[in-house]
């Protein structure tokens, strides 16, 4: 009770400082008048007295010190240290430089990844209760988690019971007319109850009704707050205006806030209703939908999914063609928007944390040398009555100092690197992962920082003070700093570098295994020649190329057109390029083999009749399309090896029927050809059956071209986009891009190049801070040993032999840091799992590289003070003592 | 000038405060008081009333106060409170006992 009114009663005092400090004063100037006064009726002269007055009072100026020591918080002291402190930094540069340069680099590094881990992990989703929404799949043996179709969605929706809203959506593309001409635009089509069921109300304008997704309700649609101001200006009259969609006339009726994203879907300007159901979503085996549903209370996602598989079972029954092997999957949506990069940031995020731990530990080790050099300062305060919490807190404030600079200059590089990471990112990729948008220091970043902080500043200040036992000042002052180190230093400070060594290896084989995990990625079999290749994506208008002979024709005169561009040698077309990932697949079955209802999943591309060609993609067997392959022939299918392999082990495929689940006549097609695997899939993911229709049997208004030219790819890209709007302006294209850059931007190649650069650059930072530290330890060991060293010597000693003294000194401190670090990189690769491709975690090659890698620098860098003690003059270093 | 007997450590606080215990008093009026009533024995430097008397404050055991003087001059009064009176009686038992102590010691000795 007592100490909290003191404390008040400081307060007070503190805030009427400047009262206090003219007040005393005004009380001690009365009392040496009064004095004067006193002594001039006692007969001094008034000239006498007032000197008398003042001796006897004192020293003025002390006396008010005094006073304002006894109300103050010990404020001053602190001050008084960190002016010390200060001092003492710009006495020594080198040290304060050193030590608050590797805290800015790891603080710097941690705080960024943090800021990532925080944008893309911790921060909630812009939806109402986000903890409550669930994405809702069908699964099938090779999607665990595949599209719902929409008549099964009907049912999922009619018979659940443990969703409050149930909504679904797809990704749609849209041709949008401005004045400019026509722009293809990203969007999306949901059910009407789709942003009731996210919680999301649109800032201006109003939602969806029930029942305006019905196929005759009045088009409408929804726009983000990015197209409000991107395409239409941010104008303030946006309700209500006509938008030209894919030739249909759409009323705006609301703009989404401006927080609001949907990672899945990643950039959609345009939300409209699914109304019109297109060729697949009538069809019950055809799935192109994604679910999200709000949990009812209490019901968690375990139960969801119990009863969507009984439902999915249920159907299973009642329609056994389409719905053989259809189940159901129940996964929180958070954990589907950030399940694939939780890894990838955890991962790098602990490559910066172990980066601060080496900063921060070469930091304390620094200052444990400091220590050792200022013992006889610190014993001779202590004897001269500088309490041990007066000594400790000298160390608090020198710690707080390099940390308070270090955290400053970390935050502000922190700041700049997490622009640059955000600007390296493609923007594809960032469209996809739009929570990283805005990433900012915000509270939780600098709690983040603070607690850091709070934390080095406690080993710091821990480091130095194990040694202010009173005992040991005593033994301090006798010694007066001059001998060997002490035995504080030699327990702690040579343990400190072993714990940096061992976090440099880890580091270091985690770079190396994910690089060659890179290297195995970029050296998969592709199946085809990636050089020379340019690509465009295509949409045309579906109102004017509505019949498949008018998307035919097409299709020749872009290609006729394409082929006389200067420098081109083969063209084609394709519904989806390589590398865009397994999907887009179909259901085969093989005529005269025995069928049990299965679902044969395959890869289904169509293509034109130089694809393979201008792919470089070897035939195996069989023929390649022609352009006689037309509707009106015979359909004809070419199929990869996996498909062959697979499906005909044993047997010569060419000239075998393949048609749909039912073997409909109309869907029966012969093998002509078999071609290498082609790599449709991620390059990490498996190579999946495939098969290839002449794109004159199946044609369509969205496409891709494919150009192999013998000039400079890159260069033909813009020509590409003339050459095709000079046939027909109204036709939108995107992505113009060379084979090489979708192959370095895909996702797979994109985040383990990314990690790589990243883990590569701790990695080199930490290389560089364990050995400096090595080298610091050495060199002040021989510092501390020169004495003992010159007697050796004195005694005989060879040079060679104080080389191997020192060496081996440095050399078992390597070895432990080296096998310490060996046995932490095996857990660690086995933590990053996943995101190593084709390497194991315990890759020979990789260890061996980077032990021998650590144990070469740290042999260099523990030469040069091994040479300074062979060169002692046994003379001179007896002397000196 | 008067002989000057240096002070116990300790004693200033007890002494300022069974000053103020008869009436309160400024801090010239303290140091003044201290010396007559010990027949000049006791000369505080007068200067260290000063961070006294803040440590006193902050202990809550006494309380300050801005007054004139009968010559019309504006000093801060200080006044004994409630647990000031009880820490005075508890320091003057204290000292007695160390004093009984100290004596029994010089007359056994």
């Amino acid at each position: 009770m007592d100490a909290i009114a003191r404390f008040f009663r400081k307060v007070g005092f503190l805030i009427r400082r400047e009262n206090f400090d003219s007040e005393l004063e005004e009380e001690m100037l009365f009392h040496r008048e009064q004095q004067a006064m006193n002594l001039q009726s006692e007969g001094m002269s008034r000239e006498d007295a007032q000197h008398t007055a003042r001796r006897r009072f004192g020293n003025d100026a002390h006396l008010r010190e005094q006073s304002r020591e006894v109300v103050s918080f010990g404020l001053e002291s602190v001050f008084q240290d960190s002016r010390f402190t200060l001092r003492q930094l710009r006495k020594n540069p080198g040290f304060a430089i050193t030590a608050v340069l590797m805290l800015t680099l790891g603080v710097a590094a941690c705080l960024a990844l943090f800021a990532f881990v925080d944008a893309a992990l911790i921060k909630p989703l812009p939806y109402t209760d986000p903890n409550r929404l669930v994405a809702v799949y069908e699964s099938a043996a090779v999607f665990p988690r595949s599209n719902l179709s929409w008549q099964d969605f009907l049912d999922w929706k009619k018979s659940q019971k443990v969703f409050t809203t149930f909504d679904v959506w797809t990704g749609a593309g849209f041709l949008f007319n401005t004045p400019s001409g026509v722009q293809p635009v990203m969007g999306a089509r949901v059910s009407a109850g789709f942003f009731n069921t996210l919680g999301v109300m649109p800032t201006l304008g109003r939602d969806f009704r029930p029942g305006e997704d019905a196929p005759d309700a009045p088009h409408t649609g929804l726009i983000t707050w990015a197209a409000w101001q991107q395409r239409f200006g941010g104008r303030s009259d946006i309700i209500g205006q006509v938008a030209t969609l894919d030739g249909t006339p759409t009323t705006i009726v609301g703009v989404l806030p401006r927080d609001f994203h949907f990672a899945l879907r990643g950039r959609a300007d345009f939300w409209l209703p699914i109304q019109e159901l297109n060729g697949c979503e009538k069809r019950r085996s055809c799935h192109n939908l994604y679910g999200v549903a709000r949990l009812k209370d209490g019901v968690t996602v375990e139960t969801a999914l119990a009863d969507m598989k009984s439902i999915a079972a249920e159907l299973e029954k009642q329609y056994p063609d389409s719905n053989h092997g259809q189940g159901a999957a129940v996964i929180t949506l958070s954990e589907a928007i950030v399940g694939d990069v939780r890894h990838i940031f955890l991962v790098l995020f602990c490559g910066a944390a172990l980066l601060l731990l080496i900063a921060c530990v070469n930091v304390a080790n620094l200052l444990l040398v400091r220590a050792e050099n200022r013992r006889r300062e610190m014993a001779v305060r202590g004897a001269l009555g500088a309490s041990r919490g007066r000594l400790l807190l000298q160390w608090v404030t020198e710690s707080l100092v390099l940390v308070l600079v270090g955290s400053a200059f970390g935050l502000a590089a922190a700041y700049g690197s997490m622009q640059l990471l955000l600007r390296l990112i493609p923007s594809d990729m960032l469209d996809n992962m739009p929570y990283l948008q805005d990433l900012s220091l915000n509270s939780r970043v600098l709690g983040f920082a603070s607690l850091v902080a709070l934390l080095a500043v406690i080993i710091f200040s821990l480091a130095p003070s194990l040694r202010l036992s009173s005992t040991q000042l005593r033994a301090d002052l006798a010694e007066g700093g001059r001998s060997s180190a002490g035995t504080v230093w030699r327990r702690f400070g040579s343990n400190l570098v072993v714990v940096e060594l061992a976090i440099a290896v880890v580091l270091l084989a985690g770079a190396g295994l994910i690089t060659r995990s890179f290297y195995h990625l970029l050296h998969v079999p592709l199946g085809f020649a990636p050089d020379h290749l340019a690509t465009l994506e295509i949409a045309a208008p579906e109102k004017t190329y509505a019949k498949p002979e008018q998307q035919v024709q097409l299709s020749r005169n872009l290609l006729a057109a394409v082929n006389v561009l200067p420098g081109t040698q083969s063209s084609a077309l394709t519904s989806r390029l390589p590398i865009s990932g397994n999907g887009n697949t179909t259901w085969i079955r093989i005529q005269g083999h025995p069928w049990n209802g299965e679902h044969n999943e395959v890869n289904e591309r169509e293509v034109s009749s130089r694809y393979f060609a201008t792919l470089k993609t070897r035939l195996i067997s069989g023929r390649l399309f022609t352009e006689s392959d037309r509707s009106a022939s015979q359909q004809v299918i070419i199929i990869n090896q996996a498909l062959a392999k697979r499906y005909f082990p044993g047997e010569d495929p060419i000239g075998k029927v393949i048609g749909d689940t039912e073997l409909d006549p109309k869907s029966l097609r012969h093998i002509v050809g078999v071609v290498d695997d082609i790599r449709e899939s991620q390059l990490n993911e498996e190579i999946w059956p495939a098969v290839y229709y002449p794109f004159n049997q199946g044609p369509d208004t969205y496409f891709d071209i494919v150009v192999r030219t013998s000039q400079a790819e890159q260069a033909l890209l813009p020509e590409l986009v003339a050459t095709v709007h000079k046939i027909d302006p109204n036709i939108g294209t995107r992505d113009p891009l060379t084979m090489k850059q979708i192959i370095n931007n895909s996702p797979a190649a994109y985040i383990q190049r990314s990690a790589a650069y990243l883990v590569a650059g701790f990695a080199l930072v930490a290389l560089l801070l364990g050995v400096v530290g090595l080298y610091g330890v050495i060199a002040y060991s021989v510092s501390q040993r020169t004495r003992e060293i010159g007697v050796r010597m004195a005694l005989g000693a060879q040079r060679s032999s104080v080389y191997q003294l020192i060496l081996k000194e440095a050399g078992l401190l390597t070895a432990f840091g080296v096998a310490a670090g060996l046995a932490c990189s095996i857990a660690a690769a086995t933590f990053m799992g996943k995101l190593l491709f084709g390497v194991r975690s315990w890759d020979l090659p990789t260890l061996a590289g980077v032990a021998l890698l650590l144990g070469a620098s740290a042999l260099l860098a523990s030469f040069i003070p091994a040479r300074r003690a062979a060169s002692v003059n046994p003379v001179e270093a007896l002397r000196a003592e | 000038m008067t002989r000057k007997a240096d002070l116990l450590p300790g004693t200033l606080d007890m002494l300022i405060l069974k000053t103020l215990k008869r009436a309160p008093l400024h801090g010239y009026g303290i140091a003044f008081s201290i010396k007559t009533l010990s027949h000049d024995v006791l000369t505080v430097e007068e200067g260290s009333l000063y961070p006294a008397l803040q440590r006193l404050l902050l202990q809550g055991w006494v309380k300050a106060e801005w007054k004139m003087t009968e010559t019309n001059r504006r000093a801060r009064y200080y006044r004994l409170t409630a647990a000031g009176r009880k820490q005075l009686s508890h320091e003057l038992s204290q000292f007695d006992e160390i004093i009984a102590a100290i004596t029994r010691v010089l007359q056994n000795a």
